[in-house]
Order: C-alpha cells, then structure tokens, then sequence
C-alpha cells in the first residue's frame, strides 16, 4: 500500500477549513489566522483516498500530496 | 442603444434568471453548460462579457488571480436588485469583499482564526440554545406560524450578533431594520437606508467595545490595535449583512426542500448522523447566490480557448457549476447521503465566504432544531403556492407558513 505525504503550503491558504471539516484527523486550523495544521502528514489507504478529496476541495490549491522521499530529492538539488 | 441594421449581430443574451421549477437552476444555464460553458453575456448597462457555467471553468476563473473582485471594475448582469451588500458610502475602508490580494489577505487573515471549523463547532451550544428559544415563540405563535419570520430570519442574526458582541437589546433595536432589508417588497432605496442604519449602528458597538471590552470578534479587533474603527466597523458590517440574508434562506429553503423531499426527510429523521452531508447537499442543490458571482479581468485570459479581454466582466453561475453532471453523478437529485464537498456555493478561491463554518454550524443547529422539536411539521400551504424570492441577489422562500 503506497504511503504520502500530505504538504500544506501555508503562504497559500486562507483559512476556509474545508480540510478540517471533511477530515478532521488530518487537518485542523491555527487559532490565530485559521491556516491549515497537518496533523497526521503520513497517509495511506482510506486516509490518502480522504486526504486527496481535500487536496480537490481546497479553495486555494495550498494542499497536495506528494511520494516520500520526494522533499529529500528537492533539499539535495537546493544545496547543490 | 443604436438601431440594429439587418448587417449587425444579435446581441448576446441576457443572463437567464426565470425558473420553471421552483428549487433548479433558471432555465437555460444547463443547456448553455453542455454546449458553450464560456459564454457572451450582454450586462444591465450594455456590457458584453462572459457567463461561465460549468464547474471546472468556475473552478479555474475564481482561483485566477487575473480576475478583480474590485466592484467599480465590474457590471452587473441584472439590474439592481435587493441585497447588493455594499456599504452606503464609496470608498469605505475595508470592505475586503470588494478587495484584491494583498490588500483582501491582510483583512481576512484577522478574522479567520475566530471563524475556524474547531471554534464554530465549540459555538454550536450556544447556537442551539438560541435556536431553542426561538422554536419557543414558533410553538407559541400555533400552527400556521411563519417559520421565516420567527425563526429562519432572527437565528442568523442572533448569532453573529452574539458573536461579534452587539447587546441583546442592540439587537432588538436593529431587528426592524435587518428585517426589512430582507423584504422583498422594499425598494432599492429603502434596502440602501437599513444598510446605513446598520452600518451606523456597528460603528457605535465598536465605541461601546473601546469603553467596556468584552470576550468577543469586535473587542479582539479593537486590542489588536491594527485596523481603524471605520475598517473595524466595515468589517462588522460584512459578516453582519452577508451572514444573515444568505443563511436565513438557506434555512427556510432547505426546511421547504427537506419538506417537499419526504424521502430524504425520513433518510435524515432516521440517521441524525446524516445532518452534516445533507447541510452540504442543501447547500450544492440549492445554491441560493442565484445569479452567481463576477469578477473583472484585469488582463487578457485565455480561458479554455475563449479570449477573454481585459476589462471585461466574466460572470460564475454557481448554480449552474454545482449541477455539472462532470463532477456530481445525477446532479439534479437530491441526495443527502451523497458526498457533496467541493461544490461552490460558497464561492471558490481566496474570497470563499469567509464564514461558510459559522453557516454551516447554524444550519446543522437550525434543522436539527426544527425536525427535533416538530416531528410532525409540515408545509400549511401546498408547495407551489410558497412564495419565493424571485429577483432577489439571495433566493429563498419569502414566507413559509408550517403546522406540526
């Protein structure tokens, strides 16, 4: 069974919460301006399945789920 | 307006606003959806521009940042109507519903945080309890009574006075002013009266909440100490004025669809659990922002091939995305088991409404109330007889007599 990673970019966000609604186990909100909080970043099986609805349904495209090992690669070409 | 000679085109259409069926979308969007999603739309005033009816388009123009919210770049496809919602003066200071980003992020990220998913749902007994006293009057009043006027209406309102911390008798004295704004017999001029009484009336709880801070929105914005009384006011005035005509007829047109859908009524009565997917199915069957939402290019856009041109206006019928058969299976059922996040009533992009959380806890206390406390309701009148809101920026019932 694949496993990603859920990342959030929180520069996009604007706090609607539509990810907190439909899967409150994965996302919650910050008190202070309503971003987005990745609780559970690992997912796979129904989790992934939920957490790419959410990834459909965020208003502003801040979510999306990627492979592991993927941000390693990208840290690597950064310091290079 | 120059003669038409037999060489000139016909002008493109107007934007189909009549209904044959009184909870579908007007007639001809879903053909307009099918054939031609990006469409020549002549405005009010003449203007030519576009009218986007399918989901994924609506989707793309709204999450564009080449498109402006800003209202003096944009026409309006009909005439104007009740509930404009802007404020009685040009140019007041933050009016974020009328901004682009940065100016729109910098209003919006103060308040976000007060209206997240986790605090609405930790306002629900609140709610609830507000939604109670109002079901006391509806039973007092006896069978017959107006749900619309005794409790669809003064909920919204209550709560989001509750909320941003306007007094209860605060409340009592604008109650007059916020209903009749919501008359669908007041004129234009009367609607643009009540905005600046309510506006009038915020400015003074925002005094009130320098004087004698309290545990509430207006207070917390006054101790940030970042936005000005007017900004603070405006701020007020949006959430005031934009969370109460819309939930208020989500309220009474979800009661008379739940009513009038015994089916998914019993579905609903049998499994509570259901509230939470039938408030989103509600809210995507019956997208109450009827004649959908606008924006103005700011540049050329290529949108699907369509060139769009700068300075046009692009029209989103959000009743028409969110019966696109592409993204919702029988689109023009209603079905409350269905999974129905994702569709746009409440807009999409960075100027998705920025309370929808507060909405949709008010309208899973609002219903569940109602079908608690009268097993037996029911419409006092025949279905085709409640009037609607025909011609209104918000559709919704205008009355809904009930016996239980």
């Amino acid at each position: 069974m694949p496993t990603l990673l859920i990342e959030a970019d929180r520069e996009l966000c604007a706090g609607a919460g539509m990810c907190a609604l439909v899967a409150p186990d994965l996302f919650d909100q910050t008190d202070a301006d309503g971003t987005v909080v990745v609780l559970r970043a690992e997912v796979s099986g129904p989790a992934l399945a939920l957490a790419r609805e959410c990834v459909r349904n965020c208003p502003t495209g801040a979510l999306s789920v990627r492979p592991r090992g993927d941000e390693v690669r990208t840290t690597r070409r950064g310091g290079g | 307006m120059t003669t038409e000679t037999h060489t000139d085109p016909e002008p493109p259409m107007r934007l189909p606003v009549d209904r044959t069926s009184l909870l579908d979308p007007p007639e001809g969007l879903a053909a307009l959806r099918e054939s031609c999603p990006v469409s020549p739309l002549t405005y009010a005033d003449g203007h030519v521009g576009w009218l986007v009816t399918s989901y994924r388009m609506a989707r793309a123009v709204l999450q564009d940042d080449r498109f402006s919210s800003r209202p003096e770049l944009r026409h309006s496809a009909v005439h104007l109507v009740l509930g404009d919602g802007q404020p009685p003066e040009e140019d007041v200071p933050g009016m974020f519903v009328g901004m682009d980003p940065p100016e729109h992020t910098r209003y919006r990220k103060l308040i976000t945080g007060e209206l997240s998913v986790r605090r609405m749902r930790e306002l629900e007994p609140s709610i609830a309890r507000t939604a109670g006293r109002l079901l006391d009057d509806v039973v007092a009043a006896g069978p017959g009574a107006d749900l619309v006027s005794l409790f669809c209406s003064p909920l919204p309102s209550l709560v989001i006075c509750e909320l941003l911390g306007v007094p209860y008798s605060g409340w009592q004295r604008i109650r007059p002013v916020s209903e009749k704004m919501l008359r669908t017999d007041s004129t234009a001029e009367e609607v643009k009266a009540c905005f600046a009484a309510i506006f009038e009336f915020l400015a003074e709880v925002v005094a009130l909440k320098h004087r004698e801070p309290a545990d509430d929105l207006v207070s917390g914005l006054v101790a940030l100490d970042e936005l000005t009384d007017v900004e603070i006011t405006a701020v007020a005035f949006q959430l005031f004025t934009a969370g109460h005509e819309t939930t208020a007829n989500m309220l009474s047109l979800g009661t008379y669809t739940l009513l009038t859908h015994p089916d998914q009524l019993a579905l609903l009565r049998a499994d509570p659990d259901l509230m939470e997917s039938a408030v989103e199915e509600l809210l995507r069957y019956l997208t109450v922002i009827q004649f959908g939402i606008s924006r103005a290019a700011l540049t050329d856009v290529d949108l699907d091939g369509t060139l769009v041109r700068a300075g046009q206006t692009v029209t989103v019928s959000l009743p028409a995305a969110n019966r696109d058969p592409e993204r919702f299976a029988d689109p023009d059922v209603l079905d409350v088991r269905r999974p129905a996040a994702g569709n746009v009533a409440f807009g999409f992009g960075v100027h998705q409404c920025v309370a929808q959380q507060l909405a949709r806890a008010e309208m899973r206390i609002g219903y569940r109330t109602l079908l608690e406390r009268l097993p037996g309701l029911r419409l006092a009148t025949p279905a085709a007889e409640v009037p609607m809101r025909d011609g209104a920026i918000v559709y919704g019932a205008a009355s809904l007599p009930v016996v239980w």
